[in-house]
């Protein structure tokens, strides 16, 4: 008996399931902070330049609110990222070996060049408000920002190169075959990294746009004249009409370069088992029995489809373009239907954001976003499906990718550690989803509080309601009187 | 080993380049080893503070720790990056021990982190037992596996790991001491001084004795050093623990912090000097078997020459913006 995604049962106790397991969840965990460094930066260095240039205190109230969440997601991020370099060596010490040229220096790279800048200045912009110049204080926030961005540029060089290796050759070494690294531009500069990098940004920035846009309508929808936080609730929607908009050309774009470089990968999300032209897009495709579960190359599907479109969407125009199926691949095919509800889950979302940015784009222009309780409501309840949207899409590419660890050139069970037993993998696995999972859960709660500590003092237990309340009138800049007081 | 070293017909832009590196992964992990030292030490002289102690012993440590610790990360990935096969060896050979490190370093950046997010008792002692465990544990476990790597023993538990780590247990003890003497005033910095002192002593003896188990109780478990490079390891771990001892006294705490660097040298400088020309003893592997290709080597070199410079300035900007002494306040 086999899961869904191809792995057996019995098997979970297997060293490479398990390290491919704990790698997982690892990264699905990590990503979530990594995405927020990333997405949350340029926000505080707009805050923080803003503050100084303006001097106005809903700017220093938003930097110290988000400087707070920022912390904690960079600590989170250390404490879930650390081990995660380790997990190379521990679990894929196969692929380790082989790879080493090409991708242990990005990761050194991103070591020295992002993580030592972030963590020296994130102290400054910490606890250093009163210690430093103001121009310099503005210039740590840039630092900051600089270190996540930088730090995602080098994993993702790592990453593309897993997808479209370039720049090396296969050498014999010490009795085993090793790739040498023979052209470090080709290597660094593959040609899924633009794809790859630009994406993932735009997606990290649409997360914590989600999540900025969620936090201040819930403030607003609780007292509608708060300045602070309508100003949050501006800046993001603003934010978020562009990049979703801007995210859903770049994906449409993307997906033709995947179609081009991994049409087993494409084929997989799109579930095309047979290659054919003028291919239909699934809208929907599920299994009709239990047998088709299990086996990955399963025809008998029930599917919902618009005709023609994949063969479309894959070329760029032409309804009748040739699509490869899964089925032409002489080699085992990734867990299709894991990719494929991954992808229709991410485009799903995609659409949705579009929708809430050009709402809110809308109500913008009708005069003001703080009175549509229906659209306030509909930020709160998305601020989290940004994320969603990140993880599923990171599921496309690195699940796409099976069974290949490096893309046409190592399997990801040739890559895994030799000689692991079962019990060590198995109790790793345990501490590792347990560590992350508090992490994870932990990082939610305290943000919860910070929004809750934020609300009491936007909003006096005497003061009722916040639509009604004594405090919409004159009062209305509780966060400009009180800011650097308390907390 | 030196057979291997001349069985290699490539050819490095600066002939040395893989020793280099081999210097460098080895300075890094010095660096690594002295600069959290500071916070473990911290962490381990905690346990014995009173309330305000530990908020001002919090805010010595809070501003710098996370940037201390991603040299772990850079020795990690530089040894990955120069030696790959040494980085996969070591880490898939003692699986478990790499696992316990990394939930110490875990307890202890998230003890000291969480701490300041609530403000009640029971939350404090959670966060406080996890702080001080994790402050223990970490040099504790990063001593095994250095001994591990040194003697290249393939059993992870054994007397030469376990005195080895408690050796790096008490020059952390001695580190956080000279740490805070520098960074507290009053009654703390007298109790951290008469630590440092205690703790130099320990660190002394427990050297001493993690030599004899060596040669008297359990001789042939591990590779021994030669005679010569042993008297010189030991001299010189009692020259630099003597001096800083005067230095204590006299209430020199810079002279002092800079001896117990110079400890920390020691220790390293041994490591690394015994184990060349092998760089992973346990697979018989040499620097110029294990060292990544010309190319590859240059473009890591360009990198660290640019940026590692960068790197030491960043330490210099952050602790001279928080240097001066910690008050329970600014935390």
């Amino acid at each position: 008996m086999t899961t869904p995604f191809g792995w057996g049962w019995t098997n979970v106790l297997d060293p490479v399931v398990a390290g491919r397991a704990q790698f997982a969840v690892a990264l699905t965990i990590h990503i979530v902070f990594a995405a927020l460094s990333v997405g949350l930066g340029p926000f505080l260095v707009y805050f923080v330049v803003q503050e100084i240039r303006t001097g106005e205190q809903r700017y220093a109230r938003l930097r110290e609110f988000f400087t707070k969440v920022f912390a904690l997601g960079f600590v989170m991020g250390t404490v879930t990222g650390i081990p995660l370099g380790f997990m190379f060596g521990t679990n894929f010490a196969s692929f380790s070996t082989i790879a080493g040229e090409l991708i242990g220096g990005p990761l050194s790279f991103e070591a020295k060049m992002a993580f030592f800048l972030e963590a020296a200045f994130l102290g400054i912009l910490l606890y250093g408000r009163e210690r430093v110049p103001e121009w310099f204080y503005a210039l740590s926030s840039g630092f900051v920002a600089l270190g996540a961005w930088l730090s995602a540029f080098w994993i993702l060089v790592a990453n593309a190169w897993m997808q479209t290796p370039r720049g090396y050759e296969l050498v014999e070494r010490g009795g085993r075959t090793v790739a040498q690294l023979t052209d470090p531009m080709a290597a660094f500069f593959t040609p899924r990294l633009p794809w790859l990098f630009v994406h993932m940004q735009s997606a990290a920035i649409i997360s914590v746009t989600l999540v900025i846009a969620g936090i201040a309508a819930y403030f607003v929808y609780h007292n509608r004249d708060s300045e602070v936080w309508n100003t949050a609730l501006r800046a993001a929607v603003v934010v978020l009409l562009v990049m979703s908009v801007f995210q859903v050309f770049h994906g449409d774009l993307y997906a033709r370069h995947v179609a081009d470089t991994q049409p087993q990968k494409f084929a997989a999300m799109e579930a095309q088992y047979e290659t054919s032209t003028g291919a239909d897009l699934h809208v929907i495709a599920v299994p009709t029995s239990l047998d088709a579960l299990d086996n990955p190359r399963a025809e008998n599907l029930f599917t919902v489809n618009i005709p023609n479109l994949a063969s479309f969407l894959a070329s760029g125009g032409d309804p009748s373009a040739e699509i490869t199926g899964l089925n032409e691949f002489n080699y085992d095919s990734p867990p299709v239907a894991l990719v494929f509800w991954s992808f229709r889950i991410m485009v799903g979302l995609g659409f949705w954001f579009v929708g809430l940015g050009l709402w809110g784009g809308y109500r913008l222009l009708r005069g003001g976003i703080r009175a549509s309780d229906r659209y306030l409501m509909a930020l709160m309840g998305s601020a989290p499906l940004g994320f969603v949207a990140l993880i599923t899409g990171w599921y496309v590419t690195e699940v796409g990718r099976q069974p290949w660890i490096i893309q046409g050139v190592l399997r990801t069970s040739e890559g895994a550690t030799i000689g692991l037993s079962s019990a060590e993998a198995t109790l790793s696995l345990l501490g590792v989803a347990a560590v992350y999972g508090t992490a994870l859960v932990t990082f939610c709660y305290l943000v919860r509080q910070y929004v809750r500590s934020e609300r009491e003092r936007l909003l006096p237990p005497t003061a009722g309601d916040g639509d009604s309340g004594p405090d919409s009138g004159s009062n209305s800049d509780a966060g400009q009187q009180v800011v650097g007081s308390d907390d | 080993m030196t057979e291997l070293v001349s069985m290699s017909s490539v050819q490095y832009p600066i002939e040395s380049l893989p020793e280099l590196w081999f210097a460098f992964v080895f300075a890094v992990l010095g660096a690594y080893l002295l600069l959290d030292g500071f916070d473990f030490g911290v962490g381990m002289l905690y346990a014995q503070a009173d309330g305000d102690e530990r908020e001002t012993m919090h805010a010595a440590f809070g501003p710098v720790w996370k940037a201390n610790e991603v040299w772990l990360v850079l020795f990690g990935t530089v040894l990955f990056a120069a030696f790959p096969a040494v980085y996969a060896n070591l880490l898939s050979r003692h699986y478990l021990l790499i696992f316990a490190i990394l939930a110490a370093l875990v307890l202890r950046g998230i003890g000291s982190k969480l701490r300041e997010e609530r403000n009640s008792d029971r939350w404090h002692r959670v966060c406080d037992r996890s702080f001080v465990a994790g402050s223990t544990l970490a040099p504790f476990f990063l001593g095994m596996l250095v001994a591990n790597w040194r003697f290249g023993l393939e059993s992870t538990v054994n007397g030469t790991a376990i005195a080895v780590g408690l050796l790096l247990v008490t020059l952390s003890v001695v580190l956080g001491a000279s740490f805070l003497t520098i960074k507290t005033r009053g009654d703390l910095r007298r109790t951290m001084r008469w630590y440092g002192f205690l703790g130099s002593i320990g660190y002394v003896a427990v050297a001493l004795a993690a030599i004899s188990y060596l040669i008297v109780v359990d001789p042939g478990s591990a590779p021994m050093p030669s005679t010569v490079e042993t008297a010189v390891a030991v001299g010189g771990t009692i020259a630099f623990a003597a001096l800083g001892i005067v230095a204590n006294r006299r209430r020199q705490d810079y002279g002092w912090a800079l001896s117990v660097a110079g400890l920390a040298l020691v220790f390293v400088s041994f490591l690394a000097w015994t184990m060349r020309p092998a760089v992973d003893p346990a697979a018989a592997l040499s620097i110029r078997e294990a060292v990544v290709s010309p190319v590859a080597l240059e473009v890591n070199s360009i990198v660290a020459v640019t940026f590692v410079p960068l790197i030491v300035g960043y330490f210099v900007l952050l602790y001279s913006v928080f240097s001066g002494p910690a008050t329970a306040g600014d935390y």
